[in-house]
This record gives structure tokens, C-alpha cells and sequence, in this order.
């Protein structure tokens, strides 16, 4: 800030002059056109507007002036300050954007270049086909009961009408717990839940049971000593058969898609009465293809057994069978993975390799 | 079970050019499940050959071929020869052979395959010269079939065996078997009796029950019949062991008379091994009717047949020639008494089987009680043909007529002469009436059936119903229904709510969602599942499951002791594997494998997380009682049987091994280490909301001086992490500094169900102190961090380790442990007098808790 300068002739005060103002206007404004970068902008700012700069010593000049000069010095000086200052803040701007870009360009990743400093991990598609299942079931408000995989052999069997004597307490390839009169055995399926949730929960009951299970087959391709079920119970008045249907289509529909539907075929269960097996489309080619591999060629699919509960099933668990009826199903949750998403061989399922796993999403 | 058609449209009346597809498809809907279709693979033009030249043609690929011109008549269309070339080489110029033209097909295993004329070894090959496998007739490929050996000495099928003529019937190539899969209720579909009259149910189609002329053709007891007495002492359930037993004696069978063809045809392709015309004969009727027979050599016999229960240390050799101990249970055929000649419906002796050398033989077709012979088939485990059907029930009017057509075929294709004297004696059990509402199918399938269709499908399945009009059934009467003696399985109304919607067809029952009441959605501890999962998998763990199966070897690995390891938990009377009996009381212990595996596939750096059911505690110890089907046990019996089953939890299992960041172009990996696998467990307990503390133990299967006390506030175990001791990563081939953790998922989920209450935040500004803590190396870092924290008070928002020190600066067996204190307060800012005052009480509350001397 500079105050008048008393000290000064201003008859000396050549700097004044409009040519030599215009001139150092016209200086200024070439050094900040050919200023090329922010530091040589800085170093013309400095030539130019600093405080030894012409216009500076002219702005300074105007105090010594006679009051009757001072106005026109004064506009025709600050009009070429204003000019310059102008100049200068332009190319500044301009030199600011280009070094932002330049820094922008320069600072430039390779986005293509691999992050696998911390893969993520998966959930087990199995679990996750599970868990699927579940909510289809919590979406129709039904609830889901659990139990154990050591179980007593009464709920495993005798609860579900499989009498000791009878061939299909046999067919059941039953791991038994020592010593043989223990009364224990591994669930050979899920069902002993029903019995657990009947007596625990009583009636009305519409529940889901996913779990392991066990039977005595040695691991290969095809089968697991151990393996996954879901099991649906519901127990209510005026239960009937084309309810079982019905939440059975339900289940296929969501799992597999619209126009997966199911078909019962006559069987037997010792829990059920009557028994079906149900079968579900084929969703590949939903049985327009004779020479499909994965129905191969019959359009449908075995999925699981199911009925009507057996009377002595509710007796057995203090249900009243002339106020109440049920349906019950039963189905491999490994099968359904298989089924939807190709997997070829069991043993990929149950030996925890992570290449398996990390094949699939934690949405299945 | 195996249905030759031929056999099957003996009885029921099929289409005519029935296929063994539809036949199976039509058996489907009633609940016969196809198992298997055989025969029917080859379609014409598969004709006769004769072989006119033959060429020899060696090939470059050192095989050498045969360029045949066959005469096949006119079954070309042009009588010319057929050229062929053929790589088979048991023939000769002149031999018939069977040759498939163009257009015919072959089975394969990936389905029919058309007969082209195709180009091969330089020729234009017109159809083939067939071998056995190739046409399914067995596994025979060393050489094409030459027809004229096939058939030598069958002078009549010899003259049948000119060129051109269909090879198809000749080969028996147009005969079809379905494989039916029989549920265990179904015991009379064990017979192509039972077999028809269900495919008649699906169909409409007549079915001829063989039994009703057999029946009437069968002589009553007599006199003159074997003497026979039945005199079970000891009855199963109060159900006498043999409630039918009919003897009928055949003598001077030619012993060189052979079963006739198409018995001995009709057998292989049911699937049993023709033997002789006696033994066959009883095999026949079995598999025709469903009546097990047994035949004794007469002249073995030396008294009374007498039908007993076994007595105790008695023994008998059966005709598979093992000599058998007989429990007490067991239902014997003897011999005056005496001497036990059969386990009845299992397995005859060795002493009065019929041999090649018989000519008289007693025909046994008799009523066993299904438990009777279901248990004595197990304890012996002599599953047989018998056994089979006896256990599933036999229908308990058949005796004498599956006898009489035994004796028939005997007389007929043996030579033999019936005795006139006939056994006929017992009383088997009879069908109970069944009360029937007939409005109740209707209720439990959700289908309307009219009392009409409800009445006309029970007498279709042969049952006796008693005549009711419409009226009566308006008015709430229920149908008096007789099941036919072949339907033991008829027992209740709901039987024949079954047989309703099953023979009216399953296809018709509509599809209605019930609508329940609404449910709790997922509980807390479903929840907690899926986030420990989420959880781990987002910190890059891979989920696995594991069966849980384990031994006393994996324990001793694992460094537990093996006693004490077993008496937790339970063994299996019958494990996959000797060496792993016990059911896991760790998830651990089975979820090594998995990590050894993996390293040895090649993925070294793994994450693994199990979460999975352990038994944690035995049960009573007193067997599990259970009580008969279909009755509602005493709570005292119910506690019994939940109290036996042992205490099995959820466990979460962690392992980690290999870098825990892996290496790449942005610099090296770093291994994973204890502190990881503590992380996970806080981070664990960060997402359920819960406190847990980690305090130095000493716990197999970790190193001792690495492994964490995993617990709640109030010191409720949760479970143990650590790196796996040195040891136990030796002994299960783990890579070296493996960590891994198991915590009981039951604790975490009962200590996050509280929800958390919330503070309401501090807005005033905060303020930092750092503190350098030196106290000896034994000191353990929470303890120091529980002084300061109790030292400076309710201020104190926050206190961060940022770094450890040991060496030259401070004492040898000392480190020093730098924090930073952040401090607020509500409604003040604090002024550097009162941090540094917050400050120095924080260092004087841990120099007295741990001996800390603050390092300046």
C-alpha cells in the first residue's frame, strides 16, 4: 500500500504518460499470454503487477498530481491495472485447468489390474438352497422347527407308524447308535420333527424342517452318508390332498420358475396315508423334449415323497385324527441344488473344496 | 419286480402290439414305479443271412476286415446280394447269420441308433452282421451270432432259419419286460397276477384272475393227505406263525424231463436262474401268483410235517449249505418233530431238497405270518424270494391253488402222477370289515367323489361293500367294506381313502394353497446363523459341512484324551468305517480334513467356517424307550425318550491357513496368524452385539501360548481360538501356523437376543493424550488396557494400542505398550490441565493394577 508521495515532481512523472501506460499494458498482457506455465505466470505477475511494475510506480504517481489531473490519471491508470489484473487471473485460470488435467491424466490407475489382496469368501450353495426353501415357506407363514441328528429311534420311527416289524423300518439303511438297545439312532430324514413339533407346539402346526440326515451309504458320486432334507408339515381342520398339491406347486413354482409344477404318483410311506411320490417338471425342457438328459425324455422329475398324515402319526402325538388331518412331504435339498445348478457330484458337496464353493454367488 | 408281457397279457388283456413303454407308463399311474424296461430295443428289418462270400481285407490299422455279400431273399426290396462289411471272423461262407438292414435300430446306452448304409474301409457297407451285445441279447461281442450253432439240435427252430426270413421273433427280440418297483405295502404285486389286476385298474382292461379256476380245480383236505400238524407254542404278536398249510404229493416225475421253453424263457426274464423242472415249476407259480412254494424229496421225509417254533441250541444246515443256529423265535418245518427240515418261508434244508435224482416231491404252499418270517429272515439275513413276500403279506386264500397249479405243471411237463391224498389245514386270518364314511375320501382329498365312484373303485379292487343307496349314504351311513384276501394292507378307512383317489387317478386332485394362521418368521437364532455365515464369508472364509463322523485316532491327534473324548458322546453299533465310530463333539475335528485337503489339491491359503450340530453332552445313559405305533406315549415315557437323546449343540468352526492377504503384483502376502483368527471371533461378536473376552488359556488342540478363552461379561464359556498346537498340525498333515476357532453358537445366540440400548452421542470436542505403558512381558495386554480404562474414568471415549516396544530403551523381559486416550465430555470442552490430570490417573491406576511405569 503505498500513500501520496509528496516527494516527487510531477513534471518528472513520465510513467503518466497514456503511451507509456498503454505500452506497459501491452507488455503485460504479452508476458501473461507467453506466460507457458504457473510459475513463469507467477514470475510475469510479479514483472507486471508487483510493486517495482510501471503501472505500480504510476498508481503511485497519481498522489503527486494536481487535484484537476488526478481524475483522468487515476481512471486511465486503473483501467490499465484492471486490464492486466484481468489478464492475468485468465491465464491463471487457464494454466490451473491444464495442470489439473495434466494431474488427473497423470494419476491414472490401471483399473484392469487384479485385487484379490483379500478374496471374499462364499456361503455353501447347499445352505444356501436351504435358505431359500425356508423363506418360500416364512413368505406362506409357515414356521420352521428343528431337531437333533442323534434322535430317539421312537421318534424316528414308531412315532411315524414305521413298526419295528415292518419292511420298510428296513429299507431305511439306519445308522444305530451302541449298544444296539440304546433306543438311538441318526435321523434317517427329517420327519422325526413333525412328531417333536407336533407334541412341542401342538395344533393348528404348519411347519418346514431342513436339515442333515444320515443313512449308511458310502460316499461316491451319487451318494452321501450324509445329506440334507426338507420336510413339510401341516396339520389343521379340513386338511386335504389338493393342499398338499397345492403348496407343493407353490414350492416348485418359486424354487424352479413359472410353469414348474408337480405330479403325484401313487406310493407308499408308513407316516403317510394316502402316499404319493411327487414329481416335479422338468424344467429344462418342461417335457417338450423326448431326448432330454436331465428327465430323460419323461418330462418330469423325482423329487420326493409326501401324503396325507397317518392317522396313527397324529395319535402318537396326541392329535385328535377325527378333528384333524395333514399333509406331509419330505425332499432332498442337495437334489434341488443339483438340479439347479448342475452340480454332477455329490462328493464336491461335502468335501469343503473352496474351488466349489467359490463357483457360485451367496445368492442361489 | 419283472413282468414278461407275454406272461402279463396272459391275464390281463393288453393291446395287441403292446409296447413295454406304455405298459410301464400305465403301471406308473397306479403307483408301480418302472424300475427298468428290457427287451424290445431292436426294430426290423433284422433278418437271416446267409453268408454267400467273405472277403478277408487287412487294413492299414493292422486290423483286417471281412467284405461279405449275404443272400437276404427279397428282404432288400431287390433279392441282389447285401454287401456288408463285418470285423468279426467265427463265420463262414455258407453260415446263417442275423443281419440288420438299413432303417433298422439298435439299442445303445444313449438310446436307439438308426441303420445307415454307410461308407467304411473303403466300401459301401449296406447294414450289419449282429453279434449278442449289439442286439441286447447278452454280453457276447467276441463274434457275430451264427444262427445255425445258436439253434443246433432245435430241429424245429432249424427249419425256421431260411435267408430273408424277420430274425426278430426268432431271437426272441420282439419280447418285452417291465421292472416295476413294489412298495413295501403292495405284497400281491409280487406277482404278474397282481401285476395285471393293477394294470387293469389303470387301464379298464379285462383281467382273468388265474386263482378262480385253480381254485375250484383244488382238491379239499382229505385223509389220504401227508400228515400235518401245526403247533406254534409261542405266537408273534398273538398271531400264530403258519395259519395255513396245504401238502400235495407228486410221484414218478421223470427226472430227465426238462422245464419246458417258454417256462425256462419266462423265468430268466423274471429274473431267476432256471434249474429243474421241480424246482422251476415251484419258482413259476411264485412269480405267476405270489405264492412261495417249497419243495421237499418225499423220500427224505420219515414222519409227520410238524410246524414249530425253534428250540434252544437247535441247529440245521440249509440248502445254501450253512449250518445255522436257530433262535427260539425262529418258525420251523420238521420232520416228526424232530428233525428241523426248514425255517419256514426263509429257507429250506439241505437234508429234503430236491435233487437231481428226485421223482417224488411235496409240494408246500402254506401261510406265514409276515413278523414271524420279517424277523427270522434278519436274524439269519436270508432275504429271499420267499422271505420277500411272505414279510409283505401273501394273500391268505391262495395256498391251495398255487399247489394245485404246481401240480398241474408237475403231471404235465414230469410225467408225474398226483397223489389223491391232499393237506389242507389251518385257518388263516381273515380281512376285517372296514366302517367306512363315504363322504370321507371327498374330505381328505379335496376331489368330489360321488358315493357311486366310491363304491364302484372298492369293488374294482375286490372288495365286498355292502349295498347302500344314496339315500342311506345322504343320511350319514357308513359302507361295510370286506377287503379281497390279497389286501392285508386294507386295515382302515383312510386305506381306502387311498385306494379311491389312486384308482380314480392322483392327476385329478386340484391344487389349493391352505391358508395357515401366519407364523413368527425366522427365529433369533435362524438369524444368527445366516449372519455368523454372511459375516465369515464377507471376511473371505469359505462355508463348508462335513459328516460327523470321527475316532479315537482323529481325538489322540487333536491331543484330547481319548476316554474321556468317547464317554461324550455316542458310537454307532454300525459306522461306515471301524476307525470312525463316534459322532464329533467338535466341528473341528472333522473340518481338518477339509484344509488338508485343499492344500493338497493346491489352494494353500484357506479359510473355512463349519457350522454344525456336536454332541456336547451323553444322555441318560437308560435306553430310549418307544412304544407301540400309533399310541400316544405317558409323559413319563416322552421325558424318558428326550432325556436319552444326548445334548447335541451348534458349534461354529474356523480354520485358517496359508496367507491371510495374499501376494500379488502389490506387494507380499502375510500369513495368517493367531491375531487373525481372534478377529474374526471380535468381529463376531461385534455383529451379534455381544461382548466377548479373550483371556490366555491352555486348551488342546491349540499351542499353549497361543490360544484364547473365549467368553461372555459374565464369564459363560463360548469357546476356545488359538493356532493349533505344533503337535496336533503334525499329526493331521496340517500346514504349519494353522489357527482356527469353535465357539457354541447356542451361547452367542442366547446372548445377543438382549438388544442393545443405545447412548446418545457426546457432540463436545474431543481430546487426545498418548501414554507409553512399560510392565513386564507376562503382563497381559487387557489387563493393562482394563486398569486405564478403570484410571480415567467415565471421560475416557476411546483407547488405541498403536504400538509395542521391546528393546534397548526399555528393561530386558519388559515391552511397552503405547495408547492413545481420547477424551470427552457431555456439555464441556476439556482443558489440557484436566486431560492431563484424566491422564495421570489412568498411569497411577495401572501402576498399581499391573506394576506399569509410564515411559517419558
Amino acid at each position: 500500500m503505498s500513500g501520496p508521495n509528496t516527494s516527487y515532481d510531477p513534471v518528472e512523472v513520465a510513467a503518466l504518460d497514456p503511451a507509456a501506460i498503454e505500452a506497459a499494458v501491452a507488455a503485460a498482457l504479452a508476458a501473461a499470454d507467453a506466460a507457458p506455465d504457473l510459475a513463469a505466470l507467477k514470475a510475469a505477475r510479479t514483472a507486471h503487477q508487483g510493486d517495482r511494475s510501471a503501472l505500480a510506480l504510476a498508481n503511485r504517481e497519481i498522489g503527486a498530481l494536481p487535484p484537476s489531473a488526478k481524475a483522468e490519471a487515476g481512471q486511465r491508470v486503473g483501467q490499465a491495472r484492471a486490464r492486466v489484473a484481468q489478464a492475468f487471473t485468465a491465464r491463471q485460470g487457464i494454466l490451473e485447468a491444464e495442470r489439473d488435467e495434466r494431474i488427473l491424466v497423470e494419476e491414472a490407475v490401471d483399473v484392469t489390474l487384479p485385487t484379490g489382496r483379500r478374496p471374499l469368501g462364499r456361503r455353501h450353495p447347499t445352505e444356501l438352497m436351504a435358505e431359500r426353501i425356508a423363506d418360500v415357506f416364512v413368505g406362506l407363514g409357515w414356521e420352521l422347527a428343528e431337531g437333533p441328528e442323534v434322535e430317539a429311534e421312537w421318534f424316528n420311527f414308531d412315532a411315524l407308524n414305521f413298526d419295528a416289524d415292518h419292511p420298510a423300518r428296513q429299507m431305511q439303511d439306519t445308522f444305530y447308535v451302541e449298544p444296539p438297545e440304546s433306543g438311538l439312532i441318526l435321523r434317517t430324514h427329517t420327519s422325526p420333527v413333525q412328531a417333536r413339533a407336533l407334541l412341542e407346539r401342538g395344533v393348528p402346526l404348519y411347519i418346514a424342517c431342513l436339515g442333515r440326515v444320515f443313512r449308511t451309504d458310502e460316499l461316491d458320486a451319487t451318494h452321501m452318508p450324509a445329506f440334507h432334507q426338507v420336510e413339510g408339515l401341516a396339520v389343521d381342520e379340513g386338511i386335504t390332498m389338493a393342499h398338499l398339491k397345492g403348496t407343493l406347486d407353490r414350492l416348485a413354482t418359486e424354487l424352479f420358475g413359472q410353469g414348474i409344477t408337480t405330479r403325484l404318483r401313487p406310493s407308499y410311506f408308513p407316516f403317510t396315508e394316502p402316499s404319493a411320490e411327487m414329481d416335479l417338471r422338468c424344467f429344462v425342457c418342461r417335457g417338450s423334449d423326448s431326448a432330454c438328459r436331465t428327465c430323460k425324455g419323461t418330462g418330469w422329475i423325482e423329487w420326493g415323497g409326501c401324503g396325507m398324515v397317518n392317522e396313527n402319526v397324529l395319535r402318537a402325538c396326541g392329535v385328535d385324527p377325527q378333528r384333524y388331518s395333514g399333509f406331509a412331504f419330505g425332499m432332498g435339498i442337495d437334489r434341488a441344488l443339483m438340479f439347479r445348478t448342475g452340480v454332477s457330484d455329490m462328493r464336491d458337496m461335502i468335501e469343503g473344496d473352496v474351488r466349489f464353493t467359490a463357483q457360485f454367488g451367496m445368492e442361489i | 419286480m419283472r413282468v414278461p408281457l407275454d406272461w402279463l397279457g396272459e391275464y390281463a388283456v393288453l393291446p395287441a402290439k403292446a409296447r413295454g413303454v406304455d405298459i410301464a407308463a400305465d403301471l406308473v399311474r397306479v403307483g408301480l414305479e418302472e424300475e427298468g424296461l428290457y427287451g424290445g430295443g431292436v426294430t426290423g428289418p433284422l433278418v437271416v443271412g446267409r453268408v454267400l462270400t467273405k472277403e478277408a481285407e487287412p487294413q492299414r490299422n493292422g486290423k483286417t476286415i471281412n467284405w461279405c455279400s449275404l443272400d437276404v431273399a427279397a428282404a432288400n426290396g431287390s433279392g441282389a446280394p447285401q454287401w456288408v462289411v463285418c470285423g468279426a471272423h467265427n463265420f463262414e461262407v455258407g453260415d446263417l447269420v442275423a443281419v440288420i438292414l438299413p432303417g433298422g435300430t439298435l439299442p445303445t446306452p444313449e438310446g436307439p441308433m438308426e441303420v445307415t448304409a454307410r461308407k467304411t474301409y473303403g466300401h459301401l457297407s449296406a447294414g450289419m452282421i449282429c453279434s449278442e451285445r449289439e442286439l441286447g441279447l447278452g454280453e457276447d461281442h467276441d463274434g457275430i451270432i451264427v444262427l445255425t450253432n445258436r439253434f443246433a439240435g432245435d430241429e424245429e427252430m432249424l427249419v425256421r432259419l431260411v435267408p430273408g426270413a424277420d430274425a426278430i421273433p426268432l431271437l426272441g427280440l420282439d419280447r418285452e419286460t417291465v421292472e416295476v418297483n413294489v412298495t413295501p405295502d403292495r405284497g400281491y404285486c409280487f406277482s404278474v397276477r397282481g401285476i395285471a389286476r393293477e394294470y387293469a385298474h389303470a387301464t379298464g382292461a379285462t383281467f382273468t384272475d388265474p386263482v378262480l379256476a385253480l381254485r375250484a380245480a383244488a382238491p379239499a383236505n382229505n385223509d389220504a393227505g401227508y400228515p400235518v400238524r401245526l403247533e406254534d407254542d409261542a405266537p408273534i404278536r398273538g398271531r400264530a406263525g403258519c395259519g395255513r398249510y396245504v401238502a400235495r404229493i407228486v410221484r414218478g416225475i421223470d427226472v430227465t424231463a426238462p422245464s419246458p421253453g417258454w417256462l425256462r424263457t419266462r423265468l430268466t426274464e423274471a429274473g431267476m436262474r432256471p434249474i429243474s423242472l421241480a424246482v422251476d415249476v415251484t419258482n413259476y407259480v411264485m412269480l405267476g401268483l405270489g405264492q412261495p412254494l417249497h419243495a421237499f424229496d418225499l423220500h427224505t421225509l420219515t414222519g409227520d410235517l410238524v410246524v414249530r417254533r425253534a428250540r434252544a441250541g437247535e441247529r440245521m444246515t440249509t440248502l445254501d449249505g450253512v449250518d445255522r443256529a436257530l433262535a427260539p423265535e425262529d418258525l420251523l418245518i420238521t420232520d416228526g418233530g424232530e428233525r428241523p427240515i426248514a425255517i419256514a418261508g426263509v429257507m429250506g434244508g439241505a437234508a429234503t431238497e430236491v435233487t437231481s435224482t428226485t421223482t417224488d416231491v411235496l409240494i408246500e404252499a402254506a401261510y406265514f405270518d409276515p413278523t414271524s418270517i420279517a424277523r427270522s429272515a434278519r436274524r439269519h439275513r436270508l432275504p429271499s424270494e420267499a422271505s420277500r413276500r411272505f414279510e409283505r403279506g401273501v394273500d391268505t386264500d391262495l395256498a391251495a391253488a398255487a399247489a394245485e397249479l404246481a401240480v398241474q405243471l408237475l403231471v404235465r411237463f414230469g410225467g408225474g402222477v398226483a397223489d389223491p391224498g391232499v393237506s389242507d389245514i389251518g385257518t388263516p386270518p381273515t380281512p376285517s370289515t372296514i366302517a367306512l364314511d363315504p363322504t370321507l375320501p371327498s374330505r381328505r382329498i379335496g376331489v368330489d367323489y360321488p358315493a357311486a365312484t366310491v363304491l364302484k373303485v372298492l369293488r374294482e379292487i375286490g372288495c365286498a361293500v355292502s349295498e347302500v343307496s344314496e339315500a342311506d349314504v345322504s343320511e350319514g351311513a357308513a359302507l361295510a367294506v370286506l377287503p379281497p384276501t390279497w389286501r392285508p394292507d386294507l386295515r382302515t378307512p383312510l386305506d381306502l381313502v387311498e385306494e379311491v383317489a389312486r384308482i380314480d387317478g392322483y392327476d385329478k386332485i386340484p391344487s389349493i394353497l391352505p391358508t395357515p394362521p401366519g407364523g413368527r418368521g425366522l427365529t433369533h437364532a435362524q438369524r444368527v446363523r445366516r449372519l455368523v455365515a454372511t459375516v465369515l464369508a464377507g471376511e473371505g472364509l469359505h462355508e463348508m459341512w462335513s459328516a460327523p463322523f470321527v475316532g479315537d485316532a482323529r481325538h489322540a491327534a487333536l491331543g484330547w484324551d481319548v476316554a474321556q473324548t468317547r464317554a461324550r458322546t455316542v458310537a454307532l453299533a454300525n459306522p461306515l468305517s471301524e476307525e470312525q465310530p463316534l459322532i464329533r463333539t467338535s466341528v473341528l475335528a472333522t473340518m481338518v480334513d477339509a484344509v488338508a485337503r485343499n492344500v493338497s489339491r493346491g489352494s494353500k491359503d484357506v479359510g473355512l467356517f463349519e457350522i454344525g450340530s456336536v454332541v456336547t453332552g451323553p444322555g441318560s445313559g437308560r435306553p430310549a424307550p418307544t412304544v407301540q405305533v400309533g399310541v400316544h406315549p405317558s409323559s413319563d415315557i416322552l421325558a424318558a425318550i428326550h432325556a436319552a437323546v444326548p445334548e447335541q449343540q451348534r458349534h461354529l468352526g474356523i480354520l485358517l491357513t496359508g496367507d491371510r492377504d495374499r501376494a500379488g503384483w502389490w506387494g507380499g502376502g502375510r500369513r495368517a496368524d493367531v491375531t487373525d483368527v481372534l478377529a474374526l471371533v471380535r468381529s463376531l461378536g461385534a455383529a451379534l452385539g455381544v461382548q466377548v473376552t479373550l483371556t490366555p488359556d491352555t486348551q488342546a488342540p491349540y499351542h499353549p501360548g497361543r490360544c484364547a478363552r473365549v467368553s461372555l461379561a459374565d464369564g459363560t464359556l463360548v469357546g476356545h481360538a488359538g493356532e493349533l498346537h505344533p503337535k496336533v498340525l503334525l499329526a493331521l498333515d496340517l500346514p504349519e501356523r494353522t489357527v482356527g476357532a469353535e465357539l457354541s453358537l447356542e451361547v452367542l445366540t442366547t446372548a445377543s437376543e438382549q438388544p442393545t440400548e443405545a447412548t446418545t452421542l457426546v457432540t463436545s470436542p474431543v481430546a487426545y493424550s498418548d501414554i507409553a505403558l512399560v510392565v513386564d512381558e507376562l503382563v497381559p495386554a487387557a489387563a493393562v488396557e482394563e486398569a486405564v480404562r478403570r484410571g480415567a474414568g467415565a471421560s475416557l471415549e476411546g483407547i488405541a494400542l498403536f504400538d509395542v516396544y521391546r528393546g534397548d530403551q526399555i528393561p530386558a523381559g519388559h515391552k511397552s505398550l503405547a495408547y492413545r486416550l481420547s477424551f470427552r465430555e457431555v456439555g464441556r470442552t476439556l482443558t489440557t490441565e484436566q486431560v492431563s490430570g484424566l491422564r495421570d490417573a489412568a498411569v497411577a491406576a495401572a501402576a498399581a493394577a499391573v506394576g506399569a511405569v509410564q515411559r517419558t
